[in-house]
C-alpha cells in the first residue's frame, strides 16, 4: 500500500466506522450458527425469495433509468411547454414515501378500488384489468418511488457537462440522436450510476411497500426470521448476505469504470427546441410521471386527511413537525459534512484501499432499516450499560446515558444515509479535472485554498443535491428514528407507523401528508438555486 | 435559619419527585389506542405514564441489550405469540396479583403469570351473504374442502394473527392434519392473499371473495365508518367459526412487568387498573375488541355479534408453536 493511500484509508476510517461497527454487529451474528433455521430456509423460503429480488432489481433498475434519464434530459437540455414547471415539480415525488405510494396505488387499482369497481359498474366485469398486487405492479410502484434519485442526479450531470461536447460531435457529423448516445450519456456515467445505486440499495432494503403486495424479497425473509421465528442472529445472518452482495456490486462498478474521466468544460448554451411529437411527447411523459407519481398519491391523502383531521388534528402535531424537521435538517447536514470529507478524501489520497473505505462507509443504506438499527443499538446499549454503573458511582442517577440521546440518534442516521450524500458528491468531484488543480496550484493556491476556492465552489451544486435528499430521506425514514429517539421525541414518521401498523390507513394520511408538505421546503429551496 | 429553609426545601422537592411518580411503558400498540387510557389514569392517580412505541421485535431487541439498566417498567403487545417470545427469552417476570388472576381468565394468560391478557380479540369468519349462505359455513378446518374452491380470501401467512391461528390448530389437530388444512386452504384461494383484513373485508363485500377469516375489530371499524341505518345493508357478514366444535379461536392483545422494571409495583398497579371494569370498558371498545375481563361487556356494536363460544386453549401455545405454524405455512405454500 502506498504511503498516501494509508493515509487515506487512516482518515476515512473514523468515518466508515459509523456504518462498519453496526455492520461488524450484524455480521456478528455467524458467530451463533443456525443450522435448523438455515435448512427450513434453503428449502422454502430462498429459491423463491432470490428470483424474485433479483426480478426485482432489474425491473426497478430499467425502471428508474427509463424514467429518471428521460426527464433529467428533457427538463436540463431541452425546451417545451411547461419545463420550468416540470424541472421542479418532478423532484417532488422524492418526498412520497415509497409505502404510501404503494398503498394508494393498490388501494386505487385492485379489484376493489375505484377504477376496477367503476369498470365493473360500466361494462359488468373487471376481470380483463391487469392485476396490481403482481410482479409488474411493484415494479412499476417502486420505479415511481425511486426515479428521483436519478432523476435529480442526472439532471446535474446534464446541466454542467457543457456542450462543447455536444457540439464537436455534431460537427464530426453525429445526429442530435447519436450526440445523446454517445457523448451526452456516456458522460453523465457517474450520474446514472449513482443514481441507479441509491434506487437500487433502497430497493433492497425496502420492507414497507413489497409487503403491502405481499411480494417476497430479501428483505421480507429477514423480517420472516426475526418477527415470526424470533431468530435474529438468523436474520443478522441473512442481512450481512445482503450486504456482501452489495460490495460486489460496488466492485463491478468500478472495475467497469476503470480510469475513465468525465470532466469537461461547462458552457452555457441554447436550450434544445422541441418541436411535433418530440414536444408532445416531452409533456404527455412529464405530466404522466408527476400524476402518477405525485398527483394522485397526494390527492389521495388529501380525501383521507379531510375525513379525519378534525379529530386526529391537535396540538402535538406542531412538535411531531418541528422535531422531525429539525432532525431531518441536523441529520442532513451531519451527513453532508461528512460525506464532503470522504470526498476529499477520496480525491486527496487516491488509491485502491481508500477507496474500498469510503465505500464501506456507505453500505448502510443497503441495510433493512430495522436490522441496522438493531446494529447501532447494541454497541451503544452496550457502552451504556458500561457507563450507567460507572456515573452512578460518582452520584448521577439515570438509565440511559448514550442512547436516548439526540446526538446518537443523528449518527445513527448519518450511518444509515450516508450514501445518499456521497453519491451526488462524488459525481459532481468527477467534473473537476487534475488540469483544473494543477492550473489553481500552479497559481500559488495551497491544499486548503485549493477546496475553498476551486472544489468547493464546483461542487456546490451536487452538495445541495446531497442535503435536500438526505432532509427528505430522513423525513421519512422509521426503524432507527423508533429505535433510538429520546421518550417523548416522536417524529411525523413515528406518527406514520403507529397508524400503519394497525392498518388505519386514514389516519396515517395526516403525518404522511405533513411529511410530504414538510419535504417541499426544501425542493423549493434547491429549485430556486439550481435555475438560474 | 438558612438551615431550616433548605431542609423545608429539601423536603418540598423530595415530597414532588416522591408524588410525580411515573410509569415507564414500551408498547408495540398503537398510541392512539392507549394513549386516552394513560391519559385516565394519570388524571385518576397522578402517576405519569411514559410511553414508547416500536414495532415487537425491536422492542424485544432493545429490552434485552439494555439488560438492568432498561428504563421501562411495563411490554404492552399484541398477540399472546409475541408475549410468549418475551416471555421466554426471560425479559418479563412474574407477577403475584390477586387482582389480575380475578380479573383474567387463565387461558388468557401466562400459567405464571408473566403475561396477562387485556383485550380479547376474535379471528373468525366473514362471508358475502349474496354468494354463499351461514348453513354452508361451519369451521377453519371445512374451508379447506374443495367445495371452497375459488371462494375462500386469506390475509398474508406473514401476519402474526394467521400464524397464532394456526399454530393453535397444530396443538389440537396435530401438524399432519393442519398442514393439510392449510394446503387445502391455499388450494381454495380466490386471488392471492391480501396484506391486511381490511382490504379482504372490502373484497369480500365486492364479491371477489365469498369467504374469509379476518379479525372482528377490522369489521367493527368498517362498520362503525358507515351511517347507523346502512350496516344492516352492507355485504358482509360475520360468522362464529367453529361453534359445534371447539370454539371461535381468539387471540389477546396483553402486557406483562419487565424482569428489571425499576418501578416494579406502579406496574403492577397500572395492569391491575387495565384489567378493572373501568379500564376494561375503554381499552376494548376504543379498538372494538371484546373485554378481557369477563365481568365487562362489549360496546354495541360489538355484542349485536352475538354471544359466541371461544376457544378455551392456553394463549401460550401460540407462543410455543409460532416457529411450527410460520414453517408449515411455508411448506404448504401459503405466502
Amino acid at each position: 500500500m502506498r504511503l498516501s493511500s494509508l493515509r487515506g484509508v487512516l482518515l476515512a476510517m473514523p468515518i466508515a466506522l459509523l456504518t462498519l461497527v453496526p455492520l461488524l454487529v450484524v455480521l456478528g451474528a455467524f458467530l451463533d450458527p443456525q443450522p435448523e433455521i438455515w435448512t427450513h430456509l434453503i428449502d422454502y423460503v430462498l429459491p423463491d425469495v432470490l428470483k424474485n429480488t433479483l426480478i426485482l432489481l432489474l425491473g426497478v433498475g430499467c425502471g428508474v433509468l427509463l424514467l429518471g434519464v428521460p426527464l433529467a434530459w428533457f427538463t436540463a437540455v431541452c425546451e417545451f411547454p411547461g419545463r420550468r414547471f416540470f424541472s421542479w415539480a418532478l423532484m417532488l415525488p422524492l418526498a412520497m414515501p415509497a409505502y404510501v405510494l404503494a398503498f394508494v396505488q393498490v388501494g386505487l387499482f385492485d379489484f376493489t378500488g375505484p377504477v376496477q369497481t367503476t369498470l365493473r359498474e360500466l361494462t359488468g366485469d373487471s376481470s380483463w384489468f391487469p392485476r396490481v398486487r403482481s410482479t409488474g405492479g411493484v415494479v412499476l410502484v417502486l420505479s415511481l418511488a425511486f426515479y428521483p434519485y436519478v432523476y435529480l442526479l442526472a439532471r446535474n450531470a446534464f446541466l454542467t457537462q457543457g456542450k462543447r461536447a455536444l457540439e464537436a460531435a455534431q460537427m464530426l457529423g453525429m445526429s442530435r440522436q447519436q450526440g445523446f448516445w454517445q457523448v451526452a450519456l456516456p458522460m453523465a456515467r457517474p450520474w446514472l450510476i449513482g443514481g441507479l445505486t441509491l434506487a437500487l440499495m433502497e430497493t433492497l432494503a425496502d420492507f414497507g411497500a413489497v409487503s403491502i403486495f405481499n411480494f417476497d424479497t430479501f428483505t421480507t425473509a429477514i423480517y420472516k426470521s426475526w418477527f415470526a421465528l424470533f431468530n435474529l442472529p438468523a436474520a443478522s445472518q441473512l442481512a450481512s448476505l445482503l450486504v456482501l452482495f452489495v460490495l460486489v456490486l460496488v466492485g463491478l462498478e468500478h472495475w467497469a469504470r476503470g480510469s475513465r474521466q468525465y470532466h469537461g468544460r461547462i458552457v452555457a448554451a441554447e436550450r434544445i427546441q422541441l418541436h411535433g411529437w418530440h414536444r408532445a411527447m416531452a409533456v404527455v411523459v412529464c405530466t404522466l410521471v408527476l400524476c402518477m407519481a405525485f398527483v394522485v398519491p397526494l390527492l389521495q391523502l388529501l380525501f383521507w386527511v379531510s375525513s379525519i383531521w378534525r379529530e386526529d388534528l391537535d396540538a402535538r402535531y406542531f412538535g411531531f413537525t418541528l422535531r422531525s424537521m429539525a432532525i431531518s435538517l441536523l441529520a442532513a447536514l451531519i451527513v453532508a459534512v461528512l460525506s464532503l470529507c470522504l470526498v476529499f478524501i477520496q480525491r486527496r489520497f487516491a488509491g485502491r484501499m481508500t477507496r474500498w473505505t469510503v465505500r464501506l462507509a456507505t453500505l448502510g443504506y443497503a441495510v433493512p432499516g430495522s436490522v441496522l438499527a438493531v446494529g447501532v443499538f447494541l454497541p451503544i446499549a452496550w457502552l451504556d450499560n458500561l457507563l450507567i454503573p460507572l456515573a452512578q458511582s460518582l452520584g448521577f442517577a439515570g438509565y440511559q446515558i448514550l442512547k436516548g440521546s439526540v446526538a446518537v440518534m443523528l449518527l445513527a442516521l448519518a450511518a444509515r444515509f450516508m450514501a445518499v450524500a456521497f453519491q451526488p458528491m462524488d459525481s459532481a468531484m468527477q467534473r473537476i479535472s487534475r488540469n483544473q488543480e494543477d492550473a489553481a496550484r500552479s497559481l500559488g493556491l495551497s491544499q486548503r485554498q485549493l477546496l475553498w476556492r476551486l472544489h468547493l465552489p464546483m461542487l456546490r451544486g451536487g452538495v445541495l443535491t446531497a442535503v435536500l435528499m438526505c432532509f427528505v430521506d430522513v423525513m421519512k425514514e422509521m426503524p432507527i428514528t423508533l429505535m433510538t429517539r429520546p421518550f417523548g421525541w416522536d417524529t411525523l414518521a413515528v406518527r406514520v407507523f403507529e397508524m400503519t401498523s394497525e392498518g388505519m390507513w386514514a389516519n396515517a394520511a395526516l403525518p404522511s401528508l405533513m411529511i410530504v408538505l414538510t419535504g417541499l421546503i426544501p425542493v423549493v429551496l434547491l429549485v430556486l438555486k439550481s435555475e438560474d | 435559619m438558612n438551615k431550616i429553609v433548605l431542609s423545608a426545601v429539601g423536603l418540598s422537592l423530595l415530597s414532588a419527585l416522591a408524588s410525580a411518580e411515573t410509569v415507564t411503558v414500551y408498547s408495540s400498540r398503537n398510541d392512539q389506542l392507549i394513549k386516552p387510557l394513560f391519559d385516565a389514569y394519570t388524571k385518576e392517580t397522578g402517576v405519569e405514564v411514559k410511553v414508547l412505541t416500536d414495532k415487537e421485535g425491536p422492542l424485544m431487541a432493545r429490552l434485552q441489550a439494555e439488560g438492568s439498566n432498561t428504563p421501562a417498567d411495563m411490554l404492552i403487545t399484541v398477540d399472546a405469540g409475541n408475549l410468549w417470545q418475551a416471555a421466554n427469552m426471560g425479559l418479563l417476570k412474574t407477577v403475584n396479583s390477586k387482582t389480575l388472576t380475578e380479573n383474567i381468565p387463565p387461558h388468557l394468560r401466562d400459567a405464571r403469570n408473566q403475561w396477562f391478557g387485556l383485550s380479547v380479540r376474535a379471528r373468525t369468519m366473514v362471508y358475502n351473504p349474496s354468494l354463499i349462505k351461514a348453513d354452508q359455513l361451519s369451521s377453519y378446518e371445512d374451508l379447506a374442502d374443495p367445495k371452497f374452491k375459488g371462494k375462500l380470501c386469506l390475509r398474508t401467512s406473514k401476519k402474526v394473527y394467521n400464524q397464532s391461528l394456526v399454530g393453535m390448530m397444530i396443538a389440537q389437530q396435530g401438524e399432519a392434519k393442519t398442514e393439510q388444512i392449510v394446503r387445502g386452504w391455499v388450494a381454495n384461494l380466490a386471488t392471492d392473499v391480501f396484506a391486511d383484513d381490511t382490504k379482504l373485508i372490502e373484497s369480500v363485500a365486492a364479491g371477489q371473495c365469498a369467504v374469509g377469516i379476518v379479525n372482528t375489530y377490522y369489521f367493527g371499524r368498517i362498520l362503525d365508518k358507515l351511517p347507523a341505518d346502512k350496516r344492516d345493508a352492507y355485504p358482509v357478514k360475520l360468522f362464529w367459526a367453529n361453534q359445534k366444535t371447539n370454539g371461535t379461536h381468539v387471540n389477546i392483545s396483553g402486557a406483562g412487568v419487565t424482569r428489571y422494571a425499576k418501578n416494579e409495583a406502579g406496574a403492577i398497579k397500572l395492569m391491575e387498573w387495565l384489567s378493572s371494569e373501568k379500564a376494561q370498558n375503554l381499552y376494548a371498545d376504543k379498538d372494538m375488541e371484546f373485554p378481557a375481563n369477563p365481568k365487562v361487556k362489549a360496546d354495541v356494536l360489538v355484542s349485536s355479534w352475538g354471544p359466541f363460544k371461544q376457544n378455551l386453549i392456553n394463549m401460550s401455545k401460540a407462543g410455543e408453536l409460532q416457529g411450527a405454524a410460520v414453517k408449515l405455512m411455508d411448506r404448504a405454500g401459503y405466502k
